[in-house]
Order: C-alpha cells, then sequence, then structure tokens
C-alpha cells in the first residue's frame, strides 16, 4: 500500500509540475472569464458618440426626441433618398427613418455605417415607442393611468403538486445545471482518461515498466497512476473554480462599476431602467430566492458531482489502462478507444435531449446504466433528490451499479494490463484481448 | 553450502507454446552464475518467474530454502535487457523513486544514491533530465538503480550492452566486488567472452529445457577432447617421421621456420608420451592442452540438439 502511494505521488507531482499543467490551469478560466467579459463588455460599450440624423415622414410629431451625451439627434427636411446620398460625405452615425404610418405599422428603420451598440438601438427604441404610446393614447382618447392600469404583463406559473401536498415549481432551468456539470464529467473523463492511456504507453515505450513491475504488482502501478491522475483532474477543477470565481468578481468590480454610476444611469430611460433591473433579478440578484443560483442545491450537486466524476473516472480510466498496456503507440489505440468512448458520447447526447424531460424513461435506463449514469444521473438529479425529484432508490441503485461496474472494469483491466504491459511489437486485435482476460494470475 | 536459490521442475505455458519445461536450476551463494541459451530459449521466462513479474504453472523457487514470497522482492536486484527510464523526469529524482519503490528509505536512498554518483563521478547529472544523457550515461544510472538496496540476488540481463570498453570494464569490476561482498549474480547474455571471463557456474537453456548446467571449469573438463597443439622449430617432415600411433595431427601450419600443429592422444596417453617421442627430432617450443571455449560448447550443444530433432 505504501508503494501504491509513491506511486500516485509521483504521477501526480510530474503531472501537476508540467508546463503544459500550470498553463491550461490558469489560461482556461481566464479564457473562460475573459470570454464572458468580452461579450457583455463588447455588446455594452458605446464606441463613438452616436450622430442620428432623423428623417420623419410624419412631420412634425416626432420632434421629442432628446439628445443625451451619447446620442445626438438631428432633424432634417431631407426625403430619405438625399439623406442616403448625402449619408457617406457627412458626420452622421445613422440614419432614423420615421415612415409615414408609423402608427399602424410600428416599425421605423435605422441605417447605419458601422453597427451601433445595444444600448443606442434600445435608447432610440424605447424612446420611439414612448412617443407612439403617447400619440396613440391621444388619437383614441386614452389617459396615461388608466393605459397603465390595462397594460399586462401575464405570466402563467407552473407548479408540480405533490401527493405529499407539497408544491413545487417546474423549471428546467435546474437540469441545465445538472448538464453543466455532467459535461463537465463527460470532458473531465475523456481528458484524464487519455492521460491514464498516455503514461501507460510511455511506460511502455520507454521499457521502464519491467524494472517497475520488478518492484510493484502491475495492478498496484495501474491503481497508483489512475488514482494520481484523477487527482491532478481534481486538482485542476478546484484551481478553475476558484480563479473563474475570483476573475468574474475582480471583473464585475472594475468593469461593472459605471453600470451603478448616477450619472450614466440617469441617461436611461426609466423604462430601460425597468428591464435592467428585471433581468438582474432574474438572472444575476443573488439575494433573490427565485435566482438559479439560489434554487440549485449545491452541495447535494457537488457531491454528486465529486461521487460521479470519480465513479465514472475510475470506470472508464481503467479501460483507457487497458488500451495503453495493449497497444505500442498511440496511433494503435485508436481502433480501441472509438468502442470505449461510444457509451460515453451516447451519454452525452442523451442528456442534451433529456434536459427537458428528466423524468423520462430514456433519463431512466440511460442513468441506471453505469457507462452512462455519470453524466446523465446528473442532468436528473439537478431537479431534486426525493419528493418531487429523483426517487432516492433509483439515485441509490444507479450510484450502486456504479461502483459494482468499476469494480468490475477494473479487475477486467487489471488482466488485459498485465498481460499487455510485457508484449512488444505485437500487433493486438479484440481476440487476442478474449484471451489474456482468460489467462489465469 | 545451501544454494541461493533453486528452481524445482519449472513449467511455464503459453497459448501457442512451452517457453519453460521442467527447469530445474541451483545458484551457489556468491557466485556469478551465467544463464545462457540462443533466443527465444526461455531465459527472460524464467527470469521474470524469478522476479515474481509472471508466476510458473508449476514448479516452485526458493531463495535461502524459504519459498519465494512478496518479501523476497526487497533481496532482488533486477536489471531487464529491455530497460529504460521516464524520459521527462530529473535523474536524481527518478532514481530516488525507483530505490523507494524497493521498499528503501528516502534517507538511506539519498545517501546510497549520493555515493554511488560521487564514485562514477556522475554527480552533475543528478538535476538532469535523463532524455539529455546519452545511451550508455542512462545506463549506468540504470546500473546503479539495480545494485543500490544491496540485494543478496542480482539478476543482470546482457549488463554489458551500450557500453565502451572502458565503462565494461569499469561495470565488470563492480559486478565482481559486488560478488566479493556478499551478492550472488545471476548473469544473462549471449556474449561469450564475458561468460568465461567472469561466470564460475552457468546453465545452459534450450527450446524450454536445461541441456547442461555445472561449474564452468567442470563443463570445460568434460567438453576437452585431448587435444593438444604444439609449437616446435625443425623440420616437419622429421616430426611427421617421429609421430607415433598414439595420437592423430589434426592441423599442421609452418611459417617462418616455426611449425605448429595439433594433436589428438588417442588411447590412455599422456602428454609426456607424446613429448617423449618427438624430443629428439625437433625443438619444442611449447605444449598446451586445447580447452573448447564456452562458445564452441554453447555452438556444439545448440547444434546437437537441432541435429537430434532432425
Amino acid at each position: 500500500m505504501n508503494k501504491t502511494l509513491l506511486i500516485i505521488k509521483r504521477e501526480f507531482l510530474t503531472r501537476v509540475k508540467k508546463k503544459s499543467f500550470i498553463v491550461m490551469t490558469i489560461l482556461g478560466p481566464l479564457l473562460i472569464a475573459g470570454l464572458m467579459i468580452a461579450v457583455i463588455w463588447f455588446g455594452m460599450k458605446e464606441s463613438d458618440q452616436q450622430f442620428v440624423l432623423v428623417v420623419d415622414d410624419t412631420n412634425p410629431v416626432f420632434s421629442e426626441l432628446k439628445s443625451s451625451a451619447s446620442i445626438k439627434f438631428e432633424y432634417s427636411d431631407m426625403s430619405l433618398e438625399q439623406a442616403q446620398n448625402i449619408f457617406y460625405e457627412s458626420d452622421y452615425t445613422s440614419i432614423l427613418y420615421i415612415p409615414e404610418n408609423i402608427l399602424s405599422a410600428n416599425t421605423a428603420k435605422l441605417y447605419f455605417k458601422k453597427q451601433p451598440g445595444v444600448i443606442t438601438i434600445k435608447s432610440v427604441e424605447n424612446q420611439v415607442e414612448n412617443i407612439i404610446e403617447e400619440q396613440k393614447l391621444l388619437l383614441y382618447n386614452v389617459d396615461r393611468e388608466t393605459y397603465d392600469k390595462i397594460n399586462t404583463d401575464f405570466i402563467l406559473d407552473p407548479f408540480k403538486l405533490e401527493k405529499s401536498g407539497k408544491q413545487e415549481a417546474v423549471d428546467s432551468s435546474k437540469a441545465w445545471v445538472g448538464f453543466g456539470f455532467g459535461l463537465l464529467i463527460y470532458m473531465f473523463i475523456f481528458l484524464y482518461g487519455v492521460q491514464v492511456m498516455r503514461g501507460v504507453i510511455e511506460e511502455k515505450t520507454s521499457r521502464i515498466i519491467e524494472v517497475i513491475i520488478s518492484s510493484v504488482k502491475p495492478f498496484q502501478l495501474m491503481l497508483g497512476k489512475i488514482i494520481g491522475v484523477a487527482m491532478v483532474g481534481l486538482t485542476q477543477f478546484l484551481l478553475w473554480v476558484i480563479l473563474t470565481i475570483t476573475i468574474v468578481t475582480a471583473a464585475q468590480v472594475f468593469f461593472f462599476t459605471d453600470m451603478m454610476d448616477p450619472a450614466v444611469q440617469a441617461q436611461m430611460t426609466t423604462e430601460m431602467m425597468e428591464q435592467m433591473q428585471q433581468s438582474k433579478s432574474a438572472q444575476f440578484n443573488l439575494n433573490d430566492p427565485n435566482n438559479i443560483v439560489n434554487r440549485t442545491d449545491w452541495g447535494v450537486m457537488l457531491g454528486l458531482f465529486l461521487f460521479y466524476f470519480l465513479g465514472g473516472y475510475l470506470l472508464y480510466s481503467a479501460m483507457f489502462a487497458a488500451i495503453g498496456a495493449a497497444v505500442d503507440n498511440e496511433t494503435d489505440s485508436q481502433q480501441f478507444i472509438l468502442p470505449v468512448s461510444l457509451p460515453l458520447i451516447i451519454a452525452y447526447t442523451v442528456s442534451t435531449m433529456i434536459v427537458n424531460n428528466p423524468e423520462g424513461p430514456a433519463a431512466f435506463w440511460f442513468s441506471i446504466i453505469p457507462l452512462t449514469s455519470p453524466v446523465v444521473m446528473l442532468v436528473r438529479v439537478a431537479i431534486g433528490i426525493g419528493d418531487g425529484g429523483v426517487p432516492y432508490w433509483e439515485v441509490g441503485l444507479s450510484m450502486g451499479l456504479l461502483v459494482i461496474g468499476f469494480l468490475l472494469t477494473t479487475w477486467l483491466a487489471a488482466k488485459i494490463y498485465r498481460t499487455g504491459i510485457l508484449m512488444y511489437g505485437k500487433k493486438v486485435n479484440y481476440k487476442e484481448l478474449w484471451k489474456w482476460l482468460r489467462y489465469s494470475s | 553450502m545451501q544454494p541461493l536459490l533453486t528452481t524445482q521442475n519449472i513449467v511455464k505455458r503459453y497459448a501457442n507454446h512451452t517457453a519453460l519445461e521442467n527447469v530445474s536450476i541451483s545458484v551457489p551463494k556468491q557466485s556469478i552464475f551465467g544463464l545462457l541459451g540462443p533466443n527465444g530459449a526461455g531465459k527472460t521466462s524464467l527470469i521474470r518467474i524469478i522476479n515474481q513479474i509472471t508466476a510458473p504453472d508449476e514448479g516452485e523457487v526458493f531463495i535461502n530454502g524459504e519459498k519465494l514470497r512478496q518479501k523476497h522482492i526487497e533481496n532482488i536486484g533486477y536489471l531487464p535487457e529491455e530497460r529504460g527510464l521516464y524520459k521527462k523526469m530529473k535523474v536524481g529524482e527518478q532514481a530516488l523513486y525507483l530505490a523507494q519503490l524497493k521498499g528503501m528509505s528516502k534517507s538511506d536512498a539519498l545517501r546510497k544514491l549520493k555515493e554511488w554518483f560521487e564514485k562514477f563521478d556522475i554527480a552533475t547529472w543528478w538535476n538532469k533530465k535523463v532524455e539529455e544523457l546519452s545511451k550508455g550515461m542512462q545506463q549506468k544510472i540504470q546500473f546503479i538503480i539495480t545494485v543500490l538496496h544491496e540485494p543478496e540476488l542480482l539478476i543482470l540481463d546482457e549488463p554489458f550492452t551500450g557500453f565502451d570498453p572502458i565503462n565494461t570494464q569499469l561495470i565488470k569490476d563492480e559486478i565482481l566486488q559486488l560478488r566479493k561482498n556478499g551478492a550472488t549474480v545471476i548473469f544473462s547474455t549471449h556474449n561469450m567472452a564475458s561468460v568465461e571471463e567472469i561466470c564460475d557456474h552457468i546453465v545452459l537453456i534450450n527450446k524450454a529445457k536445461t541441456i547442461l548446467e555445472g561449474a564452468v571449469s567442470d563443463i570445460k573438463n568434460t567438453y576437452k577432447s585431448n587435444v593438444y597443439e604444439i609449437e616446435f622449430k625443425g623440420n616437419m617432415m622429421a616430426f611427421t617421421n617421429a609421430m607415433w600411433t598414439g595420437g592423430e595431427l589434426l592441423e599442421k601450419a609452418e611459417k617462418n621456420g616455426t611449425s605448429k600443429v595439433k594433436i589428438k592422444l588417442l588411447g590412455n596417453h599422456k602428454p609426456n608420451d607424446l613429448l617423449q617421442a618427438i624430443i629428439q627430432h625437433v625443438e619444442v617450443q611449447s605444449l598446451n592442452e586445447i580447452i573448447p571455449s564456452m562458445n564452441d560448447i554453447f555452438i556444439q550443444k545448440v547444434t546437437e540438439i537441432k541435429e537430434e530433432i532432425q
């Protein structure tokens, strides 16, 4: 056992000290966070001041467009055609064309040289919409107060009513959180399973294998390698989580403080403010109990993530280790990798399909079978376990079968491994592997 | 004296062939024991069984009279023929790791490694990656790793391949020194010259079976065929005339007035009888018994068996 620890330590340290690990660990979250920030930032940032030429066929009703620090409106008597002709010789960044029939058609056109930001478009849209509303109110002789009372924003709230009387909001957004975890497991199993395989091939091709197995049992070496690499995976995952949270938090402080700035807020129309408040409360406000972050049971999810990650990883990496032992180099491994990764790919495909129906028969069976359960079960348990979610017995069965599954595959893989690591220069096929499985120790 | 290692009727079968068939050997303590045989004879299979890498289908192995067990791993140092190191790992770190796998404590391993590195004058390699070293350098590291834990039994499979003559001598001296300090060495090789030079016992395995076993000197005595080489000055005619019926002339050659002949003595005749017969006719300069080399014996034995089968 002591020797297995030594092997785990070596496998872990040599990988963690590698440049590629350090680069991946730092770059991974930077890329993810950077991408997220870039999308939001570029979407919001107004590169230049907007200078809008208003061509108004309904003259003079649209005179109420208000210029602000970032958008300046200028009215003209030109026809649309004339305006378009002089557009590129002028300083205008865009032309707002308000057609005669705007009150019935409810559309106007914005021509631009360079795509304006979301805020510009929203701001113009809101102003025009407000003006149209005001005109319609006048036209139909309705006062603002009555209109506000009539204007309805209807929401249908679906609830699942349990036998026990407990009510729970149905929501597939929780399943998407589970899907995210499942996807992580899927990626990690591939990433680190292949690392195990590479490690075995390295020991075989460098011929160090015979020296090592004259000191330890092949099974100890295989187990040590698998566990060592698993710890590398967990370390990387942990560092990614910590770094991503740090970066995103820091980015929020540095980049988005101006959103809270009263000067910026003053430029926004009240409606925009409302919209932002709404979307914020739905997605970003951590104090709102309806927030997806707060509705997810993180304790259960993280616990199950760790269990299914380890279980699935152990199951698959044992097979990857056996492949590594059976071949002489990585190119030969292709023919064996495909059948091993097929169930994993199926698991991924199934989980994309069951996100919207986590309680169907496909979801049930694929979350019980050990080869697919590590990915599929996470989608299901995200909804909850027990009352209103996945029944306890199903989770228990799935976990139990996964443990049995990995013990079984490890036992079989060890047989192939033991024979394969001492076999050089032999093209191995499935018949040969079958023979190895039946060798007695 | 009790032998260090004995194997009793070892049988190892693979799917399509038998690698070892009733192989019994006995390796005396503190001997250098040559394990010989043509390629594919079963040497590696036997070595792997002694190292507990594989288990025999039948038969048993004893070390110091005890049945071979897991704990004996620490008493054995094994240098396989197909050997290598982790290429990306540093030399010192790797040596420490492999020594610890053999059951040494970290501090012990570190101390002894430093000693060996000083001795071989390679202390500067400690922090180098293995891939930066030449093949011969890597072999040196592997040798150190094999002997570091001072095992009672050393199994060296072609230890000299990849070494230049100077390093070959260095390693040879180290092996002899280790034997002097109490180690027993099983030495597997195709290089018959080195067998002659350092082995005291050998076993010859061919087609899964032991065909020859014993002390090198005994074997040579058994295989000598009473042939003598004589160098003399004088007339070849005079010599042939002087020859009597007790000997048979096998070869003759003359160069610069010195002649060389090979004579096989027949019956119970001794070299003295030969000398008496010729000494008055020619001037004898030397007389040597022709002792067959291990190489000759090896080839003779293996071809004999081939012919028998045919």
